[in-house]
């Protein structure tokens, strides 16, 4: 009786550890996953899809969050476009067809990339404005003052006759 | 031509200054909607009180329709339900719910705690509908005219500023061309 006892004392101390144990490495794993994105539990049939519906879940921006990518965001509006990009995906839409759906519905703002149109242009090109400005900046000073420094060691003709004066008479 | 030169770094300090000022008063949740100007797609969904009976595009059109879209998990919607019950005794207009990806019974009980201020709401359990409009939350109110073009969409909850400022000129400018129309 008292093996029995102590039997059951030994595996009920076993199982506590174990729970005790499982939940440590439980929260453990729950506490180190909180800063990883969103997981969802789609099946894809082979991997090229997979890595296109990643590709774009990175391209395209959540309307709602505004600083984040699909794929990065936990916000309903973002797993709900999730859901239905993996259902384009499912339907053989091409990339350009799934960019082309959610632009329709939730405009330019959709795209990391925005695209070239009129009221892009500063967009695309005032950075290289600006540096071909900078540069043309850098030039004209630089020049400037290579000019003065060249007139600098310019001597006059007074000058040069007395620099030459000198030099002969030694 | 020195002294303008010598001038160019303060024009380009007092430009960039205006042009972030402006930024600090800019609403970044402003977006303009896509569906601007777009007919209202077509949908066959069912409403929420009685799932049978389903309705489409044609059962929103022919008014001045204010679609609003709501939900139980959407928390601003309970700070504007109380506007919604002032705007429909607006005659002009005709208010439509968009019951947006919500537990239909949690829907129906708070219709029945607070007042059901809508026509119909449809029930969009799946969100295909909302996604068609390009809704990316709630409270969400669109404006369709009585051709069933959209004409605007204003993302956050109405109250009598913003139905004042937001709503009623454009309601009054499609009451306008309604009559124009029939002339």
């Amino acid at each position: 009786m008292k093996y029995v006892l102590n039997h059951t004392c030994a595996i009920r101390l076993q199982q506590m550890l174990r729970v005790v144990i499982g939940s440590l490495l439980l929260s453990f794993f729950w506490l180190s996953s909180t800063n990883a994105s969103p997981v969802d539990t789609f099946q894809f049939n082979d991997e090229t899809t997979e890595l296109r519906f990643q590709i774009l879940s990175k391209e395209l921006r959540c309307p709602k969050c505004q600083n984040q990518n699909l794929a990065d965001s936990n916000s309903k509006i973002a797993i709900d476009l999730r859901k239905n990009l993996y259902n384009l995906l499912q339907e053989g839409k091409t990339d350009q067809e799934i960019i082309d759906f959610m632009v329709y519905r939730y405009g330019d703002f959709v795209l990391y990339r925005p695209p070239l149109k009129e009221q892009t242009y500063i967009l695309w090109f005032g950075p290289v404005i600006i540096l071909f400005g900078f540069i043309m900046g850098v030039v004209f000073v630089l020049r400037k003052r290579s000019k003065v420094k060249a007139n600098e060691h310019d001597l006059s003709a007074q000058e040069q006759t007395n620099l030459d004066d000198i030099l002969n008479k030694k | 031509m020195k002294s303008i030169i010598r001038f160019i770094p303060l024009i380009l300090f007092v430009l960039l200054g205006v042009l972030l000022y402006r930024g600090l008063f800019l609403n970044p949740q402003a977006m303009p909607s896509a569906m601007i100007g777009k007919p209202l797609p077509n949908f066959e969904l069912p409403i929420l009180k009685s799932t049978d009976r389903l309705v489409g595009r044609e059962d929103l059109t022919g008014n001045i329709v204010l679609l609003n879209v709501w939900a139980t998990w959407c928390i601003q919607c309970k700070y504007e339900h109380p506007y919604l019950l002032d705007i429909i005794r607006d005659s002009r207009i005709k208010l439509y719910g968009l019951n947006f990806t919500d537990d239909r019974n949690a829907a129906l009980n708070w219709l029945k705690q607070y007042e059901d201020p809508y026509e119909f709401s449809i029930f969009d359990e799946q969100g295909a509908l909302g996604l068609d409009i390009g809704v990316f939350g709630a409270p969400e109110t669109f404006v369709i005219d009585h051709t069933g073009i959209i004409r605007k969409r204003f993302a956050g909850p109405i109250n009598d500023q913003v139905w004042k400022k937001e709503f009623l000129p454009l309601i009054d400018t499609i009451e306008a061309e309604i009559a124009q129309g029939s002339t």
